[in-house]
């Protein structure tokens, strides 16, 4: 016989569940799937979507929710996306800008609200620094490809370089981690014009200049036009060195045979002989119609693992942030990229690695993993951070 | 810096300017003639570039493929005047800076949907690919070269058309004095469709033949646009003949900013300095050109409009 009682019983059960289930874990991403950094963005939402996809759609087996709003690559939109996130969603993680600006202008607030901001790319040298805080998480600083990159000229035994950046802020210190390694002499050192076309005349100065070798630190775009117009220039002669971004998988697809030889520096390739990379590499080409992943998809499942160990080292109690971002400093998860560790300003100490462009066993262009440049390596910056 | 340095360097400045005339002719013919400001003109060199690699990549030949590139182009622009741009030409120019505005964040998005938000391949024809010893010290590319050609050849075409053909003659007619051509019984109507078709033929032709030596990406329309809207306030609105010239100007300004002015500065000032200074200049040299010509002649080199 049915009696009220059962009908409060029955209610308060119910409502015990649906409070239960409406406290899943919130994730805040800012997805950066057009603007400027649209083809990156699309990458790292794939990783995304791959980790979620893995992970069942938890975290340390929570039930997780996973926010997912473009901002355009716009560092103002980007702050909006975070306010709303953390006044009406409160979020418990944070990831997703691909631009240091973006990550830059969305720190504060999400430091002062105590959220776990694990970055899916940008190292902005102001977080390493003077500007460390314990709920920033980086995937490399931005210097240290450079740095790779000009240990490996020196190992190459390059004794004049050319080397040449967009006149911006980052253009500058990319070319500055390159020469606070690199030990030989530069013959020029060549700022061009941001979203610049054409490149015949810095081609010309390349060639008269006649280097060993050119390292070019020329995102998106810029890149693929220097590369094809210096190829087609007849410069194929003296190599080519680059940091990671500018010879990744995309760049790849758009630049075609040019890029054959092309040296490159990365914390991650796809071709890393390790169970996880190799589980992540087959799983996302199943996924993504054969298409080799770049190092922006590989970082943003990593940050989405980050999030998921820790969730699982709190024990789910998530109340304690303190104590998340205590777990989120000793990773516990097999990144893709191999062992690593947080130094004190919670940037990894990790390896670097050298890769050439060479064409796989179908006959596409691809990295290929040449060897180790930095064991264990860190930033320059770690020494401004109190933490 | 040898003789033959400063050659290659005229040269690069010829070719790059150029390379903007094409855009900029079509730009200045429909912006003098229609009194209408397209900012989708780059728009369709986005598209030219994008069907020329498209079909230049499943078909094999180049030359096929710019030609598709342009025939398809006219397509789009023919669908973007009837949608859109009819309704603009009474209006003001803020009314048709932001229409033509919204038509290029709806193409980005349109290409992003049809192709992904990546630049794709756009390959260099295979017989064009390396190097030709222009002389026995430089080395050029071939395929710079065939653009110079290409620029050369559109610049002599556009003058025998605008300056010695009926149509031509109607053209400049509508550009000088637009009712006073209607008057005269111009159908204006009809030179205006077939100006809007001109300029995006010419749009596609640039953006199909700059796609090999440049990226294929969405927004390259946006950053071609600037260098080209420079070009024709310098060469004076409306003017063929002016875009032309101002053209070469800015490729020869821009180029001899960036290959010349960082080493000069270089021998002259201390090297923190010439550091900082010399890529800034570089860069706007070709707006310091523009300041310089509009003080002289408010109108421009060439006005259209006496």
């Amino acid at each position: 016989m049915f009696k009220p009682k059962h009908a409060v019983l029955a209610a308060v059960l119910c409502s015990a569940l649906v409070a239960q289930a409406a406290d899943p874990v919130k994730v805040g991403i800012a997805l950066d799937i057009s603007g400027p950094f649209a083809a990156a963005g699309a990458e790292a939402r794939d990783g995304f979507d791959l980790a979620i996809e893995t992970l069942g759609g938890k975290l340390g087996g929570q039930p997780a929710e996973f926010l997912k709003t473009d901002f355009a690559g716009n560092p103002e939109q980007a702050n909006q996306l975070v306010t709303r996130y953390l006044q009406r969603d409160k979020i418990d993680f944070f990831t997703g800008p691909i631009a240091s600006n973006s990550a830059l202008a969305v720190g504060p607030a999400l430091f002062a609200a105590k959220v776990p901001f694990i970055s899916s790319n940008p190292g902005p040298s102001q977080f390493a620094g003077k500007q460390c805080n314990p709920f920033f998480f980086g995937q490399y600083q931005n210097d240290t490809y450079d740095e790779a990159a000009g240990k490996f000229a020196n190992e190459k035994g390059y004794k004049n370089m050319v080397i040449i950046a967009p006149n911006y802020p980052a253009g500058k210190d990319h070319l500055n981690g390159f020469k606070r390694i690199y030990s030989g002499a530069l013959k020029d050192e060549i700022y061009t014009k941001v979203g610049q076309i054409d490149y015949a005349a810095e081609i010309a100065q390349i060639r008269a200049a006649k280097p060993d070798a050119v390292f070019f630190f020329l995102p998106g775009g810029m890149g693929i036009n220097f590369i094809k117009q210096y190829i087609g220039g007849g410069l194929k002669e003296i190599p080519l060195v680059a940091p990671g971004f500018s010879a990744d998988q995309d760049v790849i697809q758009a630049v075609g045979e040019p890029m054959l030889g092309l040296y490159n520096t990365a914390h991650w390739t796809h071709d890393l002989p390790l169970p996880a990379n190799t589980a992540f590499v087959s799983a996302f080409r199943k996924k993504y119609d054969g298409r080799y992943p770049t190092v922006y998809a590989a970082m943003a499942y990593d940050a989405i693992m980050a999030m998921d160990a820790a969730v699982r080292d709190v024990g789910g109690k998530l109340d304690d942030r303190a104590a998340v971002a205590k777990a989120l400093a000793k990773p516990s998860f097999k990144s893709v990229r191999g062992e690593f560790s947080y130094g004190a300003n919670n940037y990894p100490v990790q390896n670097y690695y050298l890769r050439v462009v060479e064409k796989d066993a179908e006959g596409k262009l691809t990295n290929k993993l040449v060897g180790t440049v930095m064991e264990k390596h860190q930033d320059a910056y770690v020494g401004e951070c109190a933490l | 810096m040898d003789a033959i340095f400063i050659f290659e360097q005229l040269l690069n400045g010829l070719g790059y300017g150029l390379m903007l005339f094409l855009l900029a002719a079509g730009l200045t013919l429909v912006f003098g003639i229609m009194d209408t400001m397209n900012l989708a003109h780059g728009s369709l060199y986005m598209a030219g570039a994008y069907i020329a690699a498209k079909v230049h990549e499943s078909s094999g030949s180049f030359l096929g493929a710019v030609l598709v590139a342009i025939v398809a182009t006219i397509l789009i622009a023919a669908l973007i005047e009837w949608l859109v741009v009819r309704r603009l030409y009474s209006r003001d120019h803020l009314a048709q800076v932001l229409a033509t505005f919204g038509v290029i964040l709806i193409a980005d998005d349109l290409v992003k949907a049809i192709w992904g938000p990546s630049p794709i391949m756009a390959p260099t024809p295979a017989a064009l690919t390396g190097p030709v010893q222009l002389l026995a010290e430089l080395p050029y590319p071939a395929y710079r070269l065939v653009l110079l050609g290409v620029g050369l050849a559109v610049a002599l075409g556009l003058y025998l058309l605008v300056n010695h053909t009926r149509m031509g003659m109607l053209v400049r007619a509508g550009a000088s004095n637009r009712s006073m051509a209607e008057f005269m019984g111009v159908r204006v109507g009809r030179v205006f469709s077939f100006v809007f078709a001109l300029g995006a033929a010419l749009a596609a032709l640039a953006g199909a033949l700059m796609g090999p030596i440049g990226a294929v990406q969405i927004g390259m329309g946006e950053a071609i646009l600037i260098p080209a809207l420079v070009v024709i306030v310098i060469g004076g609105i409306g003017s063929v003949r002016g875009a032309f010239v101002a053209a070469l100007l800015v490729g020869l300004v821009d180029t001899a900013g960036r290959a010349f002015l960082p080493p000069m500065l270089r021998a002259v000032l201390p090297p923190s300095l010439a550091a900082d200074l010399g890529p800034a200049l570089a860069g706007i040299a070709m707006y310091v050109l523009m300041a310089a010509v509009l003080t002289l002649k408010p109108a421009g080199l060439f006005p259209a409009r006496a």
